[in-house]
C-alpha cells in the first residue's frame, strides 16, 4: 500500500468530540430490500427543482428518469425501483426550504426491473480516457449526481465552474468529523476502488493532474484500504494520487477548513476553494461518479448510517434514495423505548423532523435517533469568557456576533464577518452560559439576507422606473418636435396653402352632409 | 503697508473666485441628501405618500415639506433610517401595510387586453399587446397596487408571496 503523508496546513479551533462511530461500524454494509413505497422530492439538491416527465399510473423501471433537470442549477431524478407512479404531491421532506416538497411516489412492485435505455452500457475503464472532459461533464449531469457531503451541489455544474479556473488539486473529502456519521468510512472500506477510480475520473473532467485523498485518522481500516487501491490504480513512476492523513478534530471536513489544512491556504471570505485552486469533492460523490460512468448505475441509493442510542441495531444501511426514514428504523430493527428526538444528518448540522414519514434523499448521510438530551442547564448571559472564540475554525468573535445579533445591527453582524460562519456548532458546545448561539446566528443570516434580498429589488424597482421615467420623456421629445416641425412646414408653406387646406377641408364636410 | 493690502486683496479675490466655481460646478448637498433618502425608500413606486414616485417623495422629505412617515411599504425601519439620515424625531408610521410582500396577478380568463394596466405600471412589470391577455412579472412586480384601479374588467388581484 502507499503510506499516507501528514505535511498540513493548519486549522483554528475546533473540539475533540466523542466520536460514536464504532456501533455502526462495527458489521458491513448492508443492503436494504426495495421498500413498498418509495417517495422522490423533485429537489434533492441546492437548485430549481427538477421538471416530472412522468404521470400519475404510469409504470417506470429501476433507473428510469422520471424528472427532467430545470435551469442552470438543475439536476434530474430517477426511479429508485420499478413500480407505479401512483401521486405527485407535496410530502414531508427534511429540507432546509421548508416542511413539505413535491414529491413523485412510487409504489413498487418488487420485481426491481431495470430501465433499458437503449444506449450503451457503460464506458469501459479504457474508454474513459477517450472521453473529453466537457463530455464527462455533461454525461455525470445527466446521471443525477450531486455533492454527498451534505450540501447537495450539483456535481457537474461545479466541475463546469471549476473548469474556467486556474485549479491545482483536486480534494477528496474522506474526512467524516461529525460524530455518529460513518457512511463515508465504510464506503471507503469496502469500495475504495470506486473512490479512487471516481477520482481518476474527476480529474479527467477538470483537465488536472493532482488529487489528494484526505482521511482523519481515526479510520485507519479506510487508510489502508485506500492506500491499497491507490497503489492497484497507479504505477511507480505516476505520484498524482496523494493520501493524506489529517488529525481528528472537528470540524476539518468543513470545505474551507479541509483546503486549508491540505494546502495551508486560506479561502477568502465570500469566495470558494476555487479562488486558491482547489477544489473540493466528498468521497461518496467520487463512488456515485464510477457508478455511473463505468457501471452506468444512476444515483438511485445511497450509504446512509442509522445510529444512535433510539434505534436497536445501529449500522450502515445501503437504501434506495426514496425510502422512508420509517422504513430505515424498522430495517434496523426498530426504535428503542429511549428514542425521542430523530435529526436527518449529524447532531451538530443536522435538521430535526417531526415525522419518520420523510424520504431518505441524496443528501441524508446519517438518521439519527436519539434518546432525550440531558438538559444542559439554564441560558445566562454572556460573561465574556471568549471559550467560543478560542474555538471557532473561521476565527469569529462569537461573542461579539451574539451582542450584534441581540441588538439587530445588520451592518456590525456583516462587518464581524457572520456571513463566512458554517454553523458548525463548537461554540455552543463550549459556552459555560449555554447560550444557543449558533441557531441565533442562523437566524440573524436569513434575516441578513432577507435584508439584501430587499435592497437588490428596490435597486431594481428604481433602475426600472428611472428607464421608464426616461423612455416616457423621451417619447414627449419626439412627438413635441414632430409637432414643431409640422408647425414650420405648415408656416413655410404660407397662408395661402393653409387656406386651400381648410377649404378643401370645408368642401369633404359638405359633401359628407350631401351623401 | 500698500504690499500687505495688496496680498490680502489678492488673496481675497482668488479665494472667492474658487468658491464661487466650486458653488456653480459641483453638485449641491442637497441633491445628494434626495439621492441617500430615495436609497432608503423602498422603491415600489407606489405613490401611497400622495408623491408621483419614490424620488419626489424624497425630494419633498429633505425640503422639509412632507413628513417622514408616509411610506407604508417601507415600514417603521425606512421612518427609522431616515430619521437618522436627515436628523429629524422619529414618528410613527401615518398608515401601516399589511406584512410580507405582495404581488399583483392577473386573471388570464377576465384579461381583455386593454393595455391599461400596462401604462400604469410604474417600473415595467407589465406585459402585453392591444388584444392580447396580459401578465405581471412577478420577480419585478413591486406590490404598488397602481394597476388595479384602471383595470376596466377588475381582473387583477393581489397575491401574498409566502
Amino acid at each position: 500500500m502507499s503510506a499516507p503523508t501528514y505535511d498540513l496546513g493548519k486549522l483554528h479551533g475546533g473540539l475533540r468530540l466523542k466520536a460514536n462511530k464504532t456501533a455502526a461500524t462495527a458489521a458491513p454494509i448492508r443492503d436494504m430490500p426495495v421498500p413498498a413505497q418509495l417517495i422522490l422530492p423533485l429537489a434533492q439538491h441546492a437548485g430549481e427543482p427538477a421538471d416530472p416527465v412522468v404521470d400519475v399510473g404510469e409504470r417506470v423501471l429501476k433507473g428510469q428518469l422520471i424528472a427532467a433537470a430545470y435551469g442552470a442549477m438543475g439536476v434530474p431524478v430517477h426511479a429508485s425501483s420499478s413500480g407505479t407512479v401512483v401521486a405527485i404531491e407535496p410530502w414531508p421532506v427534511s429540507s432546509r426550504y421548508g416542511e413539505t416538497a413535491p414529491c413523485i411516489v412510487i409504489d413498487c412492485d418488487g420485481e426491481d426491473e431495470p430501465y433499458d435505455s437503449g444506449e450503451d452500457t457503460g464506458e469501459p475503464a479504457g474508454l474513459i480516457a477517450d472521453l473529453s472532459p466537457v463530455r464527462l461533464r455533461e454525461q455525470i449531469l445527466e446521471g443525477g449526481i450531486v455533492g454527498l457531503g451534505g450540501a447537495v451541489f450539483p456535481t457537474a455544474q461545479k466541475l463546469t465552474q471549476a473548469s474556467g479556473c486556474e485549479l491545482e488539486y483536486l480534494i477528496l473529502n474522506g474526512v467524516e468529523c461529525e460524530p455518529y456519521i460513518s457512511c463515508d468510512d465504510v464506503l471507503m472500506r469496502e469500495r475504495a476502488d470506486a473512490v479512487v477510480g471516481g477520482g481518476r475520473i474527476l480529474m479527467r473532467a477538470l483537465g488536472i493532474e493532482r488529487c489528494h485523498i484526505v482521511v482523519e485518522s481515526d479510520k485507519p481500516e479506510a487508510l489502508h484500504a485506500l492506500g491499497d487501491a491507490i497503489a492497484i490504480a497507479t504505477t511507480a513512476d505516476d505520484t498524482g494520487l496523494i493520501l493524506k492523513q489529517v488529525p481528528t478534530i472537528y470540524p476539518s471536513g468543513g470545505e474551507d477548513q479541509l483546503v486549508q489544512l491540505v494546502t495551508n491556504r486560506e479561502v477568502p471570505s465570500g469566495g470558494l476553494p476555487t479562488d486558491v485552486g482547489c477544489l473540493v469533492q466528498n468521497v461518496g460523490t467520487a463512488a456515485a461518479v464510477y457508478d455511473w460512468i463505468v457501471k452506468r448505475e444512476p444515483l438511485i441509493s445511497r450509504i446512509t448510517t442509522v445510529t444512535g442510542d433510539g434505534v436497536h441495531s445501529p449500522q450502515n444501511v445501503r437504501a434506495r434514495i426514496g425510502t422512508t426514514v420509517a422504513d430505515l428504523i424498522a430495517f434496523a430493527g426498530g426504535y428503542t423505548d429511549r428514542a425521542a428526538q430523530l435529526i436527518v444528518g449529524g447532531p451538530m448540522t443536522g435538521k430535526s423532523v417531526t415525522t419518520d414519514r420523510v424520504p431518505l434523499v441524496k443528501a441524508s448521510n446519517c438518521i439519527l435517533a436519539l434518546s432525550e438530551t440531558p438538559t444542559t442547564g439554564v441560558t445566562r448571559p454572556c460573561i465574556r469568557c471568549g471559550e467560543c472564540a478560542e474555538v471557532c475554525p473561521i476565527l469569529l468573535l462569537p461573542q461579539q456576533l451574539h451582542w450584534y445579533a441581540c441588538a439587530d445591527d445588520e451592518d456590525k453582524l456583516r462587518l464581524h464577518g457572520l456571513t463566512d460562519c458554517i454553523e458548525c456548532g463548537c461554540c455552543d458546545l463550549v459556552c459555560p452560559s449555554h447560550i444557543a448561539l449558533t441557531a441565533r446566528f442562523r437566524q440573524a443570516k436569513a434575516r441578513i439576507r432577507e435584508l439584501a434580498d430587499e435592497k437588490a429589488r428596490a435597486e431594481r424597482a428604481r433602475r426600472r422606473f428611472e428607464a421608464r421615467e426616461q423612455r416616457l420623456a423621451d417619447e414627449r421629445l419626439d412627438r413635441n418636435r414632430e409637432l414643431e416641425a409640422q408647425k414650420s412646414r405648415a408656416r413655410r408653406a404660407g397662408p395661402e396653402a393653409i387656406a386651400d387646406i381648410l377649404r378643401r377641408k370645408r368642401r369633404d364636410k359638405e359633401q359628407d352632409k350631401k351623401d | 503697508m500698500g504690499i500687505a493690502v495688496f496680498v490680502i486683496t489678492a488673496l481675497a479675490l482668488v479665494a472667492g473666485l474658487a468658491l464661487g466655481i466650486a458653488s456653480r460646478r459641483l453638485p449641491s448637498a442637497a441633491d445628494d441628501r434626495v439621492e441617500q433618502a430615495n436609497r432608503l425608500l423602498p422603491q415600489t413606486q407606489c405613490a401611497q405618500c400622495g408623491y408621483p414616485g419614490c424620488r419626489p417623495y424624497a425630494t419633498a422629505i429633505v425640503e422639509d415639506e412632507a413628513p417622514i412617515n408616509l411610506c407604508p411599504p417601507g415600514g417603521a425601519a425606512t421612518v427609522e433610517r431616515l430619521a437618522k439620515l436627515l436628523g429629524r424625531e422619529v414618528e410613527p408610521l401615518a398608515v401601516e401595510a399589511p406584512p410580507g410582500r405582495h404581488v399583483a396577478v392577473v386573471d388570464e380568463s377576465r384579461c381583455i387586453g386593454c393595455l391599461h394596466c400596462r401604462n400604469a405600471c410604474p417600473v415595467d412589470a407589465i406585459v402585453g399587446a392591444k388584444g392580447y391577455v396580459h401578465t405581471i412579472i412577478e420577480s419585478e412586480c413591486t406590490g404598488c397596487e397602481l394597476c388595479i384601479a384602471p383595470c376596466p374588467v377588475d381582473c387583477i388581484d393581489m397575491r401574498s408571496l409566502r
